[in-house]
C-alpha cells in the first residue's frame, strides 16, 4: 500500500491527484515563467550588485534557475549536475577566492571599457534584435523524447556520438589548471 | 506514482515534521550522551529531560531577532534558510522502506549530494554576512573542509554505483535485500548472483569518515571551534536564526546516517532476512547517529592542517586506488 495513495483516498475529490493534475497542466506555463524570472533576477543581481559576495549569491540563484529549467525539461540528471557543479563547486570557489583575496566590501570600479558607452548600447540592441528575430522566425519542432534521462544512455552517447565534445571539455579544464598554475607561480616568485 | 502538487506538499510537510522532531530530540540525545560519556547527568529534569527540547524551542522562538550593525542584512537572513531548506528537500527522495518514499528518483544519490552542496554556500554567506572576523575565518575553514571531503566521498559513491549499476536509492537498497551477506558493506552474494567485493569495507570506512566531516561533526567541527573562534560561522546568530542552523545540522546528520544505511547497510532489510521494514531502517540510522555522538564526545578536535592532510594525502589516494581495484574486481567476478 502506497503511503501517498492512502493519503489521497482520505481526501475530498477536488484535492486528489486527478483533480489537481488538470490544474498542474495549466500551471506549467506559469511555472516556466516563474523559473525564467528567478534566473533573470539572479543574473541581474550578479551583474549590478555593489558587493562581490552578493554578486556570487545572485549567480547561485541564476544557476539554480537554470537547473530548474533543465528539471522542467524532464532532464533531472542535467539539473542535478548543474546544481552540484555550478552551485556546489563554481560559486563556492568564487566566493572562497573573494574572501581570501579582497577584504574590502565594495566592488572596485576600474576604468570603463570601450563597450560601456553608446557602443555598448548599440551592441546590446543588436543582440536583442537578433534574439527576438530568431525567436519569432524559428519554427519550434517538438523533438521526440529520446529516453527517460537515463544516466547510462547519456554516458554511452558521451563516449560515442559526442566523444569529440567530451574530449574538448577536458582540454578546457586542462587549460584552466595550467593557467591557474602559471598565475600562482608568478605570485610565488615575488 | 505521479508527483502532483498536492503529493509534493504532503511529502514536504512530512519531511519538515520528521526533520524538526529529529533535530529537537537528537539535541537531547546528544546532551544526554555527552553527559553519560563525561560522567555527569546531562539534562534530566522533568521526565528524563524529555521536556527540554520544547522549552528550548519556545526560548529560541520568543527571542528577539538581532541583526548586528554593519552586517549584510539580506545575506544574513538568507543563510539560515539556506542551511535548512536543502536538507529538508533531500528527505523527499530517501526511501524509508519498500513503500515509504515520497518520490523515488533515478538520480537520487546525485540529488542528495547536489542539495548537500548548498550547505557550504549557507556557511559562507553566514560567515560573510554577519561581518565578524571569527565568522569569516570559520566560513573559510568550513568550506575548505567541505570541498576537500566531498572529493573522496563522491569517489567512494562511484564504487557503489558501479557495483549496483543504478543511482536510484530505492533500487540500491532493494538489491541488498535478504540478509547480512547481501549488504554492500561486505558483499559475498547479491540478489542477482554471486559477487565478491573484499574492498567494500574500505569504501564504507572512507564514506563514514567523510560524512562525519561533511556534517561538520567533531572531531572535524573546525567551522565552529569554540575554543578559538567563539562559535564560528554562527557567532552573531541568536534566536531562530541559530535554531535553523542547529536544525539544519541535525537534519544533515539524519540524511548522512540514512545515506550510509541505504548505500552500505541494506536499507530497510534485516541482517537475518526477517520482517524487513521501516523499523530496521530507523534502528540502523539511530545506531549510526549514536555512533556519531559517541565519536564526537570521545575524540578531541583536530587541527585544520591535520584535517586537510587527512583528506588530500590519505583519503583521496586510498579512495582512488579503491575505485580502480573495485573496477578490476568487478571485471574478474
Amino acid at each position: 500500500m502506497n503511503l501517498m495513495d492512502t493519503i489521497n483516498s482520505m481526501l475530498p475529490s477536488v484535492l486528489t491527484a486527478d483533480g489537481l493534475a488538470g490544474i498542474a497542466d495549466e500551471a506549467a506555463g506559469v511555472v516556466f515563467l516563474v523559473i525564467c524570472a528567478i534566473t533573470l533576477i539572479g543574473g541581474i543581481i550578479a551583474c549590478n550588485s555593489e558587493r562581490l559576495v552578493r554578486a556570487v549569491a545572485g549567480l547561485a540563484v541564476c544557476f539554480v534557475g537554470v537547473a530548474a529549467i533543465y528539471f522542467f525539461l524532464n532532464s533531472p540528471f542535467v539539473a542535478m549536475m548543474q546544481i552540484l557543479i555550478y552551485v556546489g563547486a563554481v560559486c563556492i570557489t568564487i566566493a572562497f577566492a573573494i574572501m581570501l583575496a579582497a577584504p574590502e566590501d565594495n566592488k572596485k570600479h576600474g576604468p570603463a571599457g570601450p563597450l560601456s558607452g553608446p557602443l555598448g548600447l548599440i551592441t546590446a540592441g543588436l543582440v536583442t534584435f537578433g534574439m527576438i528575430g530568431l525567436g519569432l522566425k524559428t519554427e519550434f519542432i517538438a523533438i521526440p523524447k529520446i529516453n527517460m534521462g537515463s544516466v547510462k544512455l547519456i554516458g554511452v552517447q558521451l563516449l560515442t556520438t559526442y566523444s569529440m565534445v567530451f574530449e574538448l571539455v577536458s582540454i578546457v579544464l586542462l587549460i584552466a589548471i595550467i593557467g591557474s598554475l602559471v598565475i600562482a607561480r608568478h605570485g610565488r616568485s615575488k | 506514482m505521479d508527483l502532483t502538487i498536492f503529493n509534493a506538499v504532503i511529502a514536504v510537510v512530512i519531511a519538515i515534521a520528521f526533520a524538526a522532531a529529529n533535530a529537537a530530540y537528537l539535541v537531547l540525545a546528544e546532551r544526554r550522551g555527552a553527559g553519560r560519556i563525561q560522567r555527569r547527568p546531562g539534562p534530566n529534569v522533568n521526565l528524563f529531560g524529555l521536556l527540554q527540547p520544547p522549552a528550548d524551542g519556545i526560548k529560541l522562538m520568543t527571542k528577539q531577532l538581532m541583526i548586528p550593525g554593519g552586517a549584510d542584512k539580506a545575506l544574513f537572513m538568507v543563510a539560515p534558510v539556506l542551511a535548512m531548506a536543502p536538507a529538508i528537500m533531500s528527505f523527499v527522495t530517501i526511501p524509508f522502506s519498500n513503500t515509504i518514499v515520497a518520490h523515488s528518483m533515478n538520480v537520487g544519490v546525485l540529488m542528495i549530494f547536489a542539495f548537500a552542496s548548498f550547505g557550504g554556500m549557507a556557511i559562507l554567506l553566514a560567515g560573510w554576512g554577519s561581518r565578524n572576523k571569527y565568522g569569516v575565518m570559520a566560513a573559510v575553514r568550513a568550506v575548505s573542509q567541505n570541498i576537500s571531503y566531498e572529493v573522496p566521498m563522491l569517489i567512494t559513491v562511484i564504487t557503489i554505483v558501479m557495483m549496483t549499476g543504478t543511482m536510484n536509492l530505492h533500487e540500491i537498497a532493494s538489491l541488498q535485500s535478504g540478509g547480512f551477506w547481501n549488504w554492500n558493506i561486505f558483499p559475498v552474494s547479491m540478489s542477482d548472483g554471486f559477487m565478491l567485493q573484499p574492498l567494500m569495507p574500505i569504501s564504507f570506512l572512507i564514506f563514514f569518515i567523510c560524512s562525519l566531516a561533511e556534517t561538520n561533526r567533531a572531531p572535524f567541527d573546525l567551522g565552529e571551534a569554540e575554543s578559538e573562534l567563539v562559535a564560528g560561522f554562527h557567532t552573531e546568530y541568536g534566536s531562530m536564526g541559530f535554531g535553523l542552523f542547529f536544525m539544519g545540522e541535525y537534519a544533515n546528520i539524519v540524511i548522512g546516517a540514512s545515506l550510509i544505511t541505504i548505500l552500505f547497510l541494506g536499507g530497510w532489510g534485516c541482517p537475518f532476512g526477517l520482517y524487513p521494514g521501516v523499523w530496521w531502517f530507523l534502528l540502523k540510522i539511530y545506531l549510526l547517529i549514536f555512533s556519531f555522538i559517541w565519536i564526537r564526545w570521545t575524540f578531541p578536535r583536530t587541527t585544520i592542517y591535520g584535517l586537510l592532510n587527512l583528506s588530500w594525502k590519505i583519503l583521496i589516494p586510498i579512495s582512488l586506488f579503491n575505485l580502480l581495484l573495485t573496477a578490476g574486481l568487478l571485471k574478474v567476478f
